[in-house]
């Protein structure tokens, strides 16, 4: 007690102190408007546009030769693709679960990164939206999955995840860009007004969608706000556990197994806020926003991502302890298979990154060295991309009849896809960094309008968190 | 000086020269018509002529880029044609222009050449349909394959004049109306566009036409040498002072034709008093021959009763995969292997019976290297090839045939073994056991299985003789070849006719046939044209390209002809449709030499057995040999041939000392491709080998210990090499083969077979021949194998073969052994006792099969592993072919797959005598598929009758149905696999099976197109019965509705020869399948694979049961 009284835990506030609405506003619209496009953003849109190359050229490749140039084979028919559909999947939970379920909790550390995780939400489920359209055999026949009114009354096959996930993955992919575009309207109006480019001005006047501020407009605006992060919470928790039943529902062993929807949500949300993290860290830096992306924020999310690591270390555990206590040859062998087989160094790989490094975590002192979080976020969105290697190929390569056991080797394609996605994340994320105010411009101007009469009452920042009132 | 007399030619690159696929489909004979293809411009030909005589032509030919020209002229004016072909340059530039000009006009109207050709048969005059054809009804026709010279009778199956499916006759001797791979592909065979497509000389296309005429001259300038100089003589004079002249040799593989053995020994020697009939076989019977010769101082051929015996010893004799009759000796041997039906006296036995039971024979087999008849046996023995002899010896001397003892001492054999095989010999009742000697064994063993089987009283109950049905010369097939070419070397020999066979490629390296025929056919092309060299064949391959001529052959299904079975029942060959390149049958072409050029297949086959049989309705006998598909009473006699020789002369075969410290090299035809003459065969490329499971190579098998020892692991290349003569190959570890003994296969490392099969970088194995020896074809002693660096990878469908403890493949040996529940083999609560086909887990109701309800119970006892089925399967459901690379990436396209599991020690280095089992997996077609559950589009769905159907154009490709699939059945399209646009590929495809495209999954469907069409006929039977007048012509008409279901066959049933696989409808309590898996003895053994998934399996299995000897430890 003493020892804690004498050291007290440093407790960084949200927003660094000596702010105001006017150098909120110009700080965050600056780098859209008036700042000089940095050469590191034209030499990093320069490599994603090599990057989409390489992507464009798989993907047209893919469409003239057909998924055989992946590695894919009888008994693994499903490779990298939905390795990559998962993993992006999941990297897409921690947009919206920062800004719906933190908004809902009241979270306020959550404002200076719910628009760029919102952003980045929407582009890995588009990177991630991609794969299922682009592992199918027949692509140009991809609409008999949805049901339209065909002539011979054909419908989807309701009893295949398949069609849940087509429905859960496009009701996410649209609740999060209303989401992310309802919160943009505000700054969009800012940037209209500030802009000095006429082209500018119409472009931005046109997204802002005529806002003008008044009491009116933001009356509405907060309910419809309110009620999107009330519909984009459940699908926080569906679209991941929707993707889960692709395998829960299969009888192969590795699949077949009801842990998985509360385990793939948490590996999501833990994937997602590594994906944050990797994001956020070097953002902050570049463009100097140490005052808006606080320690506090960083550390916060190490916080999460401990949180969900230990969930998802929970489903590991149990994936291996019901193999063996249901006595099941075939679920034994798939975990002794995980364990010693030919794809062992991705179990233990996954093992390290996903629970062995986030351990570090407990420590404040690692979770406040920025350096360190970063290694660690890179880590366990390795870790996580393991994972769904683990649970698609491992699973896959040896289940009941060993007469068809084999082995996947990813082809040229199949990394040229798959860097080719990131190159695309990485182009959208650049184009948005420098076209839209990455960080909300108003809810910060709330947010300093509440430190401030927080400080005006007298109270030290560490303890007005928790009293903040709704924004 | 000509030009063409400097022709050196040498083999060209396999690719490249062969001329694209023409497909003109000619259903009927194209009667002439040619001018259109041999026509060319005037102002072209003529702008050639600037210089003088022989030029002129050259360049004319050129221009034109056409022989066919020559042969115009030459057909419409052989006189004026032969005085520019003729070897001078003297023609003149008027005869020249005169003979030009006439013969362009002709040749430019365009039907005229066809004038002077007699109208060929047209084998199928659709014009007026005969009253059987319904348009989309196949039609059958029964022929015979020949294969090694021995036919199998099969059912021919032809959609409006293309036949697109092969099976066996059931009245066939040798089929029994099952099949074999080698029928089964053979399809693809006739429409292999790889097949030579015309007659060349010196690699330049020519006509037949052409080549009868430069033989005539050939003939005549022979004749010539016989006359006086200066004398005058008339064409026919010379000819026929030519033909008596001419030392015309006929080189042929084995046959037994009796129409082509009755031109060889009686038409031509009558045209041609100086012919010589040679005869090479890669894969003849030398040892047997010289075997039987031994022992009773004559040739025999030898026929097994092989459901008569109850003991059976095979001394490295693969019988159930015998090219003669391997399918009828797995279809007799399995007869006595199976469990008794229901009705059999024999059930009381069965189930009172135990390790002795007497419904099942006992098969003991000594072999050098896995075999399935290895595989088949109770008692299987790895022995080096060099020991098996002593082995025969040991045996003889104490079953009472005195032969002389095997030098040194039998190292590895266990004495009490050896006892115990003794003993179940001589037990056996008198007559009721068999000896089989391999044909890979010196004479020595085959001799003593000889006076064994007379000693044990076989002759007669279990092995019969009949008169030797080759009609050769008794000489040996290499003693035979080697005489020809000391011949040819000598200028012994004028003409040499190869008919069929690839001798340069399948020769014994030491006799050096091509090099030696290669001298030939370059003398033979010199300004003297001093010899003739024809090579007739299907392909122009390594043989044709070393002959002066190559002629295109015909495949059997395009060709009349006839052929001896393994018993001496000869059929009729008929054609099922016209020659897809206008090839020559053998028959035919013999005819032509000896005079009659347009010598018809047809009629030279019917009068030759219009003269055999003699008197009485011979259009009858005829028309009832045709339909039969087999000539009655055709079969040889069988006699009883008295033992000769005194055994005790029999000494020792050289090479078969026991040496411990050499290395062995055994060599085999190769279970898929043969002795190579279907290398390109995609079917048989990719049909993976028996045991090891590789495709489109040859691999060199080699002990696991003893690569162990030499630091081999699989995929390592060695060099093996014998002499001068070296290869390289890569090793795969092969349980079950002898230490320090080696097998390679031949028909690999092909450089002439086509697209398909020759030798790439990739694949297409290596050339065995280069290290066989015409003293002994089959063993090479002391082989120095050397390690390279090199890796060769090999392609291997499973390359996982233990079953991981898991109960896949249920075996026994005795009935008991099934009879209680094994609570350890299943879950408890799913047990024997509760079979999940009655007590369905699940929520939903059960649903209920009104109609038929098809089903299908594979008895892995009767499994022999032989992959007819496989092959039957991909030839009716058109399944594409992949390619080595897409077979190494795992994604082979077979529906049904004989997985292999080795059970026994886990290591492999202790797998020398490891156990091997054969399980063919289909679609299970599951009551609850999981497949059908994940299927996103509903392409893949249940149907009313219990099958889960594939809709090919609704499925999108996810493959989830594939991956939730715990039996891995369902093949997916990762590319455009099938062919879609050659177009005799077109032609081979069955017309009621879809031919699937890239991205679109596929499976076993039960050959939902033949339950449909029983279907139909049964439905259109039961609704006349509905309407019939009377309640007889009812009950008759439903009778026959029962029968057209009851006859319904999927493919891969229809192929086995040992009707292991049954199906039916299981609603019908009749039915076989019914029986199998509700009934008798069978019930409490019949099991579905991975039933404790509830997917409630359609397909089940009933185990394997051996019959092993209770003395021997171990079983």
């Amino acid at each position: 007690m003493s020892t804690a009284a004498a050291n007290p835990p440093v407790v960084h506030p949200v927003l660094a102190p000596g702010h105001t609405y006017r150098s909120v506003t110009d700080k965050i619209s600056a780098v859209v408007l008036t700042q000089k496009t940095p050469a590191w953003w034209t030499m990093s849109i320069g490599i994603s546009c090599m990057i989409l190359g390489v992507f464009s050229t798989a993907v047209i490749w893919l469409l003239i030769r057909g998924v055989g140039i992946w590695g894919i084979n009888i008994p693994i028919a499903w490779g990298f693709a939905i390795v990559n559909f998962v993993w992006w999947i999941g990297i897409g939970h921690a947009g919206t679960l920062i800004s719906a379920i933190l908004l809902l909790l009241r979270q306020d550390w959550r404002t200076s990164i719910n628009r760029f995780a919102e952003a980045m939400t929407l582009f890995a489920v588009s990177c991630a939206g991609m794969f299922p359209l682009l592992h199918l055999g027949r692509i140009w026949k991809f609409y008999y999955i949805t049901p339209y009114p065909d002539t011979m009354g054909l419908w989807p096959q309701w009893r295949s995840p398949l069609v849940w996930d087509v429905f859960a993955v496009s009701t996410y992919a649209t609740v999060s860009f209303l989401f992310w575009y309802v919160g943009l309207i505000p700054d969009l109006a800012t940037l209209r007004d500030r802009a000095k480019h006429v082209v500018a001005r119409v472009v931005y006047g046109i997204l802002a969608v005529g806002w003008r501020g008044s009491a009116r407009h933001w009356h509405r605006y907060q309910m419809a706000y309110l009620l999107l992060a009330g519909l984009a919470t459940p699908l926080v928790v569906s679209v991941h556990t929707v993707v889960s039943f692709d395998f829960a529902v299969g009888v192969i062993p590795g699949w077949h197994s009801t842990i998985f929807p509360p385990y793939f949500v948490a590996g999501a949300i833990f994937s997602g806020f590594a994906m944050v993290l990797t994001l956020a860290i070097p953002i902050r830096a570049l463009y100097g926003l140490h005052d808006f992306i606080t320690l506090r924020h960083l550390e916060n999310m190490g916080k999460i991502m401990l949180a969900t690591g230990l969930i998802v270390a929970y489903g590991y555990t149990v994936e291996t302890f019901m193999a063996w206590y249901s006595d099941n040859k075939y679920e034994i062998y798939m975990s002794l298979n995980r364990f010693t087989g030919p794809y062992r160094w991705s179990y233990w790989a996954l093992l390290a990154c996903n629970i062995a490094t986030p351990q570090l975590l407990w420590f404040r002192r690692i979770r406040s060295n920025v350096p360190a979080l970063f290694v660690i976020a890179l880590i366990v969105n390795t870790g996580m991309w393991l994972e769904r290697f683990i649970i698609v190929i491992t699973s896959l390569h040896r289940d009941f009849m060993p007469s068809s056991w084999g082995m996947y080797y990813p082809t040229i394609w199949d990394w040229a896809t798959f860097i080719g996605t990131i190159g695309l994340f990485l182009f959208l994320m650049l184009l948005f960094l420098r076209f839209l105010p990455m960080i909300s411009i108003f809810e910060m101007r709330e947010l300093v309008h509440q430190t401030n009469e927080r400080n005006s009452r007298g109270h030290n920042g560490a303890s007005a968190v928790k009293e903040s009132p709704v924004t | 000086m000509s030009e063409s007399g400097k022709h050196k030619h040498k083999c060209p690159a396999a690719s490249g020269r062969r001329p694209e696929a023409t497909t003109k489909p000619t259903l009927l004979q194209d009667t002439g018509g040619d001018g259109q293809a041999n026509g060319f411009a005037v102002t072209s030909a003529t702008a050639g002529l600037t210089t003088s005589g022989r030029r002129y032509w050259r360049s004319l030919e050129e221009l034109a880029a056409s022989k066919e020209f020559q042969e115009i002229v030459e057909r419409e004016f052989p006189a004026a044609a032969s005085e520019w072909k003729d070897d001078k340059d003297g023609v003149s530039r008027r005869n020249f222009l005169r003979v030009m000009g006439a013969s362009m006009a002709l040749a430019g109207i365009g039907g005229m050449t066809g004038c002077s050709r007699p109208p060929d048969a047209k084998i199928a005059p659709y014009v007026n349909p005969p009253e059987s054809v319904v348009p989309g009804n196949p039609q059958y026709y029964a022929s015979a394959m020949p294969l090694g010279g021995y036919g199998r009778g099969v059912l021919v199956e032809s959609h409006t004049g293309r036949p697109v499916k092969i099976e066996g006759n059931p009245q066939h001797p040798a089929s029994l109306g099952a099949s074999d791979i080698f029928m089964q592909a053979s399809l693809l065979g006739l429409y292999d566009p790889d097949r030579s497509q015309t007659i060349e000389e010196y690699g330049q296309t020519g006509t037949l036409d052409r080549f009868l005429h430069a033989f005539d001259q050939f003939v005549r300038r022979l004749g010539k040498t016989g006359t006086t100089p200066g004398q005058i003589a008339s064409n026919d004079d010379l000819r026929r002072l030519g033909r008596s002249n001419v030392r015309l040799r006929v080189l042929t593989e084995t046959t037994t034709s009796p129409t082509l053995l009755n031109q060889l020994q009686v038409r031509l020697p009558a045209v041609f008093p100086k012919v010589r009939w040679h005869h090479y076989d890669p894969i003849g019977r030398d040892n047997a021959r010289e075997g039987a010769k031994l022992a009773f101082g004559r040739d025999v051929n030898v026929v097994y009763g092989f459901d008569k015996a109850q003991r059976i010893l095979s001394l490295d004799s693969n019988f159930l995969a015998d090219h003669r009759a391997g399918v009828r000796y797995a279809a007799d041997y399995i007869a006595r292997r199976r469990l008794p039906r229901q009705a059999s006296p024999d059930l009381t036995m069965v189930q009172a019976a135990d390790h002795t039971s007497a419904w099942q024979s006992r098969l003991y087999v000594v072999e050098s290297t896995p075999s399935i008849t290895g595989t088949m046996a109770d008692h299987r023995l790895a022995l080096r090839h060099r020991q098996i002899e002593g082995l025969a010896r040991i045996l003889a001397a104490r079953l009472g045939v005195a032969v002389p003892p095997a030098p040194g001492v039998l190292g590895d054999v266990d004495p009490a073994w050896l006892d115990a095989l003794v003993e179940d010999l001589r037990t056996a009742p008198k007559g009721a056991s068999l000896i089989v000697a391999g044909e890979y064994q010196p004479p020595v063993v085959h001799a003593i299985a000889h006076s064994l089987n007379t000693a044990l009283g076989n002759a007669g109950t279990t092995v019969f003789y009949t008169d030797a049905l080759e009609g050769n010369d008794n000489a040996g097939d290499v003693e035979s070849l080697r005489s020809l070419l000391d011949d040819m070397d000598s200028g012994q020999v004028d003409a040499l006719i190869i008919l069929g066979g690839n001798p340069a490629y399948t020769a014994p390296a030491d006799l050096e046939f091509t090099r030696r025929l290669l001298a030939f056919s370059n003398a033979a092309s010199g300004v003297q044209k001093k010899f003739f060299s024809v090579h007739w064949s299907a392909y122009n391959d390594e043989t044709s390209c070393n002959c002066q001529w190559h002629l295109n052959a015909t495949h059997y299904l395009e060709e009349w002809g006839d052929v001896r079975s393994f018993d001496g029942a000869a059929s009729i060959i008929q054609p099922l449709i016209a020659p897809l390149y206008d090839g020559k049958s053998s028959i035919e072409l013999l005819e032509a030499l000896a005079g009659n050029a347009h010598g018809n297949g047809y009629e030279l086959v019917r009068d030759y057995w219009r003269n055999t049989w003699g008197v009485g309705d011979f259009e009858t006998r005829w028309q009832a040999s045709l339909e039969r598909g087999v000539i009655d009473r055709s079969a040889a006699a069988t006699f009883q041939p008295s033992l000769t020789a005194n055994p005790a002369a029999w000494t020792a075969t050289p090479g078969t000392a026991p040496d411990v410290n050499s290395l062995d090299l055994v060599l085999r035809p190769d279970p898929t491709i043969w002795d190579g003459q279907f290398a390109n065969n995609g079917w048989l490329q990719e049909l993976p080998k028996p045991h090891n499971r590789i495709t489109w190579d040859n691999p060199i098998l080699i002990n696991p210990r003893t690569a162990a020892a030499l630091g081999l692991r699989n995929d390592d290349v060695v060099s093996l090499t014998l002499g001068a003569n070296q290869v390289m190959g890569a090793v795969f570890l092969m349980p079950g083969q002898p230490e320090y003994c080696l097998t390679a296969t031949l028909g690999y490392g092909r450089t002439r077979a086509g697209r398909v099969g020759n030798k790439t970088d990739l694949s297409g194995g290596f050339d065995a021949y280069r290290l066989r020896t015409g003293a002994s074809p089959w063993f090479v002693p002391g082989i120095k194998i050397q390690k390279t660096n090199a890796r060769y990878r090999l392609a291997s469908v499973q390359t996982q073969q233990l079953m991981e403890g898991r109960d896949l493949v249920r075996h026994g040996t005795s009935l008991s052994e099934f009879a209680d529940p094994q609570p350890t083999k299943e879950p408890p609560e799913l047990g024997a006792n509760q079979d999940p086909r009655k007590f369905p887990l699940t929520l939903y109701p059960p649903v209920k099969y009104d109609g038929y309800k098809w089903g299908m119970t594979i008895d892995q006892t009767s499994c022999i592993g032989c992959n007819a089925c496989v092959t039957a399967c991909q030839s009716e459901n058109n399944i594409p072919v992949v390619g080595k690379d897409q077979v190494l990436r795992e994604r082979i396209m077979h529906w049904l797959r004989i997985d292999t599991y080795y059970s026994g020690p886990a290591s492999l280095g202790d797998m020398a005598d490891a156990e091997v089992y054969f399980q063919p997996v289909n679609c299970m077609q599951c009551e609850n598929a999981p497949c059908e559950l994940v299927c996103p589009v509903g392409a893949t769905v249940h149907s009313s009758e219990g099958l889960n159907d594939m809709t090919y154009n609704r499925c999108i490709g996810t493959r989830y149905c594939s991956n939730n699939c715990p039996y891995k059945v369902r093949r997916f399209n990762f590319y455009q696999y099938s062919d879609q646009t050659t177009a005799t590929y077109k032609l081979m495809h069955n017309p009621e099976v879809t031919v699937r495209s890239r991205g679109v999954m596929e499976k076993c469907t039960y050959c939902v197109q033949r339950i449909d069409r029983a279907r139909i006929d049964a439905k259109r039977l039961l609704s006349s019965a509905a309407q019939a007048a009377t309640a007889q012509e009812k009950a008759e008409l439903e009778t026959q509705a029962r029968a057209a279901i009851g006859a319904l066959s999927t493919a891969c049933q229809q192929a086995c020869p040992t009707e292991a696989i049954v199906f039916g409808d299981l609603n019908d309590a009749q039915s076989h399948a019914h029986e199998l898996k509700y009934q008798g003895p069978f019930k409490d053994l019949d099991y579905g694979l991975l039933t404790e998934l509830n997917t409630n399996p359609r397909t089940t299995y009933l185990p394997r049961l051996k019959n092993p000897n209770p003395r021997i430890k171990g079983t």
